[in-house]
């Protein structure tokens, strides 16, 4: 376990480290940059912009700019916003609990949302209800984020009032029921295509321990059908996902990037598009970095919990 | 121990049809038969027979329908002397019956136990739903059981998970399972195929002996004849989803009327007799192996006639194709399906 532990950690940094390498090229490599915003203020000279870019330390060679980024970093100095000067890892903070938020709710709506249309999909196989949870999946997988996110507001915010058509919350009212109010719409987006995919990988896991022997050696016990499907399929069909759920992370944050715009959401992923649109690179590379960690621990995570939950596997 | 007393299960005119794209599939065919307490029934049959099927249905662990129809009466003895059908129950009430009064070990034992579940735990289970018994209580119970069906150090293999034990462990717990709660019948559906030699012996004793003591009645599916030797008062042959004969075992071993069965009995591998052995070892080593020609024939297209007759080497063109053959009494308990009893059980001998 501990050189299980160790292994992965060693395996990690490497990871992180090329992606660091790739993510720094790419940004740096997008045509424009950061000096764009300044061409254009009224009498700005050639000689000036240089100044400036030898100020940001633009001028000097790429690896060299990677280089002083990657020790500074590395001690916690994760340099300054372009675009008003804050420390990134303060602009970062201030905006990932917002993300934090969004992708929590989501998640936990599709977990518990794809779980149950898996299962009664696979209880009921070629039901009503499953060939309805098919189509919906495929329509689910097929819908662009952003037009869902943007029927949404049509539908419940302007035809019929029922939700706020975006923001964290409204301004001079702290109560939580406001805030889950403003939650809901963003979260059921974000959640949609989690919904989808997870309810038929769900469903076809159920399936499969459905038929075994050890469901029927359940039933022969004279355990009620609930108790049946409850304690010992779904048990065993859950721990596939588990690896899937590690998974979905990465695909949760490139929603959240685009939900997190259309709902107005002051969050990592409007933070991300804004910066984008900046060139800041301090920001794309914190949270590009912050992001990778979140994918590597979250896959780490369901390794871990995949042992804990099936006694057959031991790490090593 | 035959025809010890009341009949504890009675099974009549069971059938089984499944649903299939060709049509329905009769899998068992007006099937018959009674188990008395502290008696064990073999059901015997090649692949295909509807022995496990038939087993199946008794405790109702087959899909519903449409998938599915089954039909006739299964009735359970009370101890009012009244018996309760169990076809007809309502899935709750079948639920109280499974596991508790009646109930099931099965041939895999590698895939029948739950992989995530500690053993203990499967087997309290039971105890836990038909008893009521408290989570402490059903693992004290659990591990008495284990003990009883002979695993060693019980308390230590309580949390055991089924991946740590061996085929032979696994089945013994499988047993302590199905006996939690002290059954009145036992099914047992090919419960030593997949294990070795040695470990059949050892799980058939240990069945032996339990029913010994708890006076359980067995219903043994097996397609093993050295088994049912072993273990049976008597035997039922089934072939294509119906009975073929019925008997004692006794009598089923030395004269089956039934060309079937004696094609069965002849069919299992022997050893060159000790008398053989000094006077051709060559010869009497290199036998072949006798077999039944042919396959089980398709559900859907069962043959006219007796099902069996396209394979039967004794079959008579014109008399064994032309009409079901029904069951006739050769014996006392005795019961053949086969138009030619007669004269075959004439020249068997």
């Amino acid at each position: 376990m501990t050189g299980f532990l160790f292994r992965r950690l060693v395996q990690s940094i490497v990871l992180l480290w090329l992606v660091s390498i790739i993510g720094f090229a790419v940004v740096h490599l997008a045509p424009g940059g950061p000096l764009a915003q300044f061409t254009l203020a009224p009498g700005m000279t050639q000689a000036e912009l240089h100044r400036i870019a030898h100020q940001m330390g633009l001028d000097r060679p790429l690896p060299v700019q990677y280089w002083e980024w990657l020790r500074r970093m590395l001690v916690g100095n994760w340099g300054r916003s372009y675009q008003d000067n804050e420390p990134v890892l303060w602009v970062i903070g201030a905006r990932l609990p917002a993300t934090l938020e969004l992708m929590i709710a989501s998640t936990l709506i599709a977990v518990l949302l794809g779980t149950w249309v898996g299962v009664m999909g696979a209880v009921r196989r070629y039901s009503v209800f499953d060939q309805l949870a098919t189509v919906g999946a495929m329509i689910g997988l097929s819908i662009p984020t952003f037009w869902f996110g943007l029927v949404v507001i049509y539908i419940f915010s302007v035809l019929l009032g029922w939700l706020p058509p975006g923001n964290l919350h409204t301004i001079g009212d702290n109560s939580f029921l406001d805030y889950v109010w403003h939650l809901i719409a963003p979260a059921m987006v974000l959640a949609l295509v989690t919904v989808a995919i997870w309810s038929r990988y769900m469903r076809s896991s159920m399936l499969n321990v459905i038929n075994q022997d050890f469901v029927r050696t359940a039933r022969a016990k004279g355990l009620p059908e609930r108790v049946v499907l409850m304690r010992h399929a779904l048990r065993n069909a859950l721990l596939p996902m588990i690896a899937i759920a590690g998974l979905q992370l990465p695909s949760l944050l490139g929603g959240a990037l685009v939900t997190e715009t259309v709902f107005t959401w002051p969050g990592m992923g409007r933070l991300f598009l804004d910066a984008i649109g900046y060139r800041d690179y301090p920001v794309l590379m914190g949270i590009l970095m912050l992001s990778a960690v979140m994918v590597i621990a979250s896959n780490l995570a369901a390794d871990l919990l995949y042992a804990a939950a099936d006694p057959r596997i031991r790490l090593q | 121990m035959s025809g010890a007393g009341e009949p504890v299960l009675e099974v009549s005119e069971l059938a089984v049809r499944f649903a299939s794209t060709g049509g329905e599939v009769a899998a068992v065919n007006g099937v018959s038969f009674a188990i008395g307490r502290g008696e064990t029934l073999a059901l015997v049959g090649e692949s295909g027979s509807g022995k496990s099927v038939t087993s199946l249905a008794v405790m109702r662990l087959l899909p519903g329908a449409p998938a599915c129809r089954v039909s006739g009466a299964v009735r359970l003895a009370e101890p009012d002397g009244k018996s309760r059908e169990l076809l007809g129950l309502p899935a709750e009430a079948m639920c109280r019956v499974r596991g508790d009064r009646v109930s099931m070990i099965f041939q895999e034992p590698m895939t029948s136990l739950n992989p995530v579940v500690a053993v203990g735990e499967q087997i309290a289970e039971a105890i836990r739903f038909h008893r009521g018994a408290g989570r402490r209580e059903a693992l004290a119970a659990a591990e008495a059981l284990m003990e009883r069906v002979g695993i060693p150090e019980p308390r230590k293999r309580l949390a055991s998970y089924p991946h740590h034990l061996s085929g032979g462990q696994r089945q013994r717990v499988m047993i302590a399972m199905a006996l939690a709660c002290d059954p009145e019948v036992l099914i047992a559906d090919e419960p030593t195929t997949a294990l070795d030699v040695t470990v059949q012996a050892q799980i058939l004793d240990l069945l032996k002996r339990l029913q010994e003591r708890t006076g359980m009645a067995i219903l043994f599916i097996t397609h093993n004849l050295g088994v049912v030797a072993e273990v049976a008062d008597r035997v039922l042959v089934m072939y294509a989803g119906r009975v073929v004969e019925e008997a004692p075992v006794g009598p089923i071993f030395r004269r089956p009327p039934m060309p079937y069965t004696a094609g069965l009995i002849a069919s299992v591998p022997r050893l060159p007799t000790k008398r053989a052995i000094p006077i051709s070892v060559e010869k009497e080593g290199k036998r072949r192996l006798v077999a039944i020609r042919g396959n089980v024939p398709d559900p859907l297209h069962l043959p006219p006639g007796c099902s069996f007759a396209p394979r039967c080497e004794r079959a008579e063109p014109g008399l064994c194709d032309r009409d079901v053959p029904s069951v006739e009494e050769a014996a006392p308990g005795h019961r053949v399906r086969c138009v030619r009893w007669r004269e075959l059980a004439g020249s068997a001998a």
